[in-house]
């Protein structure tokens, strides 16, 4: 059945950009590259295109398999096909990996052309701000001008929320789910533990680790095992794993013990042995700096005056580091601007992951909710 | 806010023509009103206002299967648990606060009243008359009464504070709240006589004292 709805063989594809691109920081970049993926038919209007925007780790590849052999789908194959909640049948939904990624798209670990080597620590910071930019750039080149919706999770749900803000005459319907409108200190915190985690890693050499031929693993390990704790709830995590013993008995040592920490090894090792540690860093510094409301003295309802989309908000009940009082916060600066909004919070016992989880009930209101959006 | 047309499969005014009470709801709210409906079960009378009264509409809800009901009629929906009151929602930002027939479903009833005249600029509250002379014969005949306002058996029902006519005139009283105007209905038909013993329904419409 699942591979029935599938979008099937996918392949990315690569647009240039030979204009100079100037950052938020200031910085700019001469020439720039986004790797994206399509699923569906643009209809001769173009009016039916979705855009769907990644989180920290998420890639262009959304939905389908890239060959037949291909054992694992896209990030978000349980929302994305024919006859699911994104229809492909319907719309044409556009993956992209965002600006300063480590899978194809111009990032940290791309050769620089005026030195021919890896940007490494010269590669800008880069924000919410310009990947909307960026991924607006990549709408036009496609022949989009309004997109019937921007759709993300966490990271991706401030990306949807700002698309609102910068381009609100280009975006229809914004899905904004696990969400926030800015982090809270806490949720920086743990940023910067996972930031310090690489940068103090031996192998980091400053950033510059690709020509030492190295990467910094262990950094990249810890603050991944440190994102899957904030990741899972408590309950979930009890439930997954409990206090089960791995072998049945202690061993008194430091080796696995317990299944949960197998869990967060493997995690870890999977992860550093595919990401880049400096696009982490940007990634994560990114989600610290969005925050829409700064440049309206703090006032979020100020801020979200400019959204001319109509929004479905969406949280999780257990996701305690978006959790649904920081969703709330967006709902009301919407309801303060009068626009169409529907807030569902879902009840859920994943934490955050339960963005990704394939529930009958969230997928049943992101079904109806795209539905009926002209 | 651009209205939002209803689904081409969505027939609200089919809808109300079977509800008495959303007729009675409509013909006190202006067109245009900005109009917030707590407990709107799959947003019907949301529905209704709209396509009668061309409303800016929403609804709040608790229950999934509602939510999920209001998304598919395209009504702007909020889901939160009312007995926490209305925090997020702005004082005196809605032209009228509706609680229809959800009141005698309320644990933090004196509460939620108080919000709705704090959010609103007027609020609808609708609910079964417990003194409805039917009512009244179940209980001399010894039983809980059942009827097609209050449809539950008394051990299955969401029903925790059921009050007469007579009893909300006396909150209302006591209460800081001005009952502006007051419907009262039995088969859809307008009552006017002895209302607290032959009405199955009523609709008051309150203000600020």
């Amino acid at each position: 059945m699942r591979e029935i709805l599938s979008v099937g063989i996918v392949a990315p594809q690569s647009a240039h950009f030979s204009e100079p691109l100037t950052l938020k920081s200031g910085a700019t970049l001469p020439a720039w590259d986004l790797v994206y993926e399509t699923y569906g038919t643009l209809d001769a209007e173009k009016s039916n295109a979705i855009l769907v925007c990644h989180a920290l780790s998420g890639t262009h590849h959304v939905a389908g398999r890239h060959h037949e052999s291909d054992t694992h789908a896209g990030w978000w194959d349980n929302m994305i096909g024919p006859g699911k909640p994104l229809d492909t049948n319907k719309y044409f939904v556009i993956g992209v990996n965002n600006l300063g990624g480590c899978h194809g798209s111009t990032g940290p670990s791309s050769t620089n052309p005026e030195t021919g080597k890896p940007w490494g620590s010269n590669f800008p910071l880069v924000t919410v701000e310009d990947w909307v930019k960026t991924q607006a750039q990549l709408a036009s080149k496609l022949g989009i001008h309004s997109l019937a919706a921007v759709v993300g999770g966490s990271l991706g749900g401030m990306q949807a929320l700002q698309w609102t803000l910068t381009y609100p005459d280009r975006v229809r319907n914004a899905l904004v789910i696990a969400a926030a409108p800015n982090l809270t200190a806490q949720n920086m915190a743990f940023n910067e533990v996972a930031r310090q985690a690489i940068i103090t890693d031996p192998e980091f050499h400053n950033g510059d680790y690709y020509e030492h031929g190295v990467v910094p693993r262990r950094g990249l390990r810890i603050a991944r095992m440190l994102g899957h704790i904030t990741y899972l709830s408590d309950d979930a995590m009890g439930a997954k794993f409990g206090r089960k013993l791995r072998s049945g008995e202690i061993k008194y040592s430091f080796d696995v013990e317990f299944e949960m920490e197998s869990y967060l090894r493997y995690q870890g090792d999977k992860f550093a042995g595919e990401f880049d540690a400096n696009t982490y860093l940007r990634m994560t510094r990114a989600l610290d700096y969005y925050d829409p409301a700064t440049a309206f003295d703090g006032n979020l309802s100020a801020a979200l005056a400019q959204a001319r989309a109509n929004f479905l908000v969406i949280s999780f009940t257990s996701d305690w580091r978006f959790s649904p009082a920081r969703s709330r916060e967006i709902v009301k600066a919407l309801l303060d601007n009068e626009r169409d909004v529907t807030y569902a919070e879902l009840t859920a016992a994943h934490g955050h992951d339960a963005f990704l989880m394939e529930d009958p009930h969230y997928h049943a209101i992101v079904r109806a909710y795209l539905e009926n959006a002209a | 806010m651009t209205p939002v047309p209803a689904p081409a499969h969505v027939h609200f005014s089919e809808a109300a023509a079977l509800r008495r009470d959303f007729a009675a709801i409509a013909q006190w709210i202006k067109p245009g009103a900005k109009v917030l409906d707590l407990g709107c079960g799959d947003g019907s009378l949301l529905g209704y206002l709209r396509d009668a009264r061309d409303v800016r509409g929403y609804g709040i809800e608790k229950d999934d299967a509602n939510v999920l009901a209001c998304v598919r009629n395209g009504i702007n929906l909020i889901q939160m648990n009312l007995e926490e009151g209305l925090a997020g929602f702005e004082a005196q930002s809605f032209d009228v606060v509706i609680l229809s027939q959800t009141l005698q479903a309320m644990y933090n009833t004196d509460r939620i009243v108080q919000e709705m005249l704090r959010v609103g600029k007027e609020a609808i509250v609708t609910f079964p008359n417990f003194g409805f002379w039917r009512h009244r014969l179940q209980l001399i005949l010894g039983n809980m009464p059942v009827s097609k306002n209050l449809p539950y058996q008394w051990y299955d029902t969401p029903n925790v504070h059921l009050c007469t006519i007579s009893d909300f005139d006396n909150y209302c009283r006591t209460h800081h709240v001005t009952v502006r105007e007051r419907l009262v209905i039995t088969e859809g038909k307008t009552i006017h006589l002895l209302p607290n013993l032959l009405g199955s329904l009523a609709i008051y419409r309150c203000g600020h004292a």
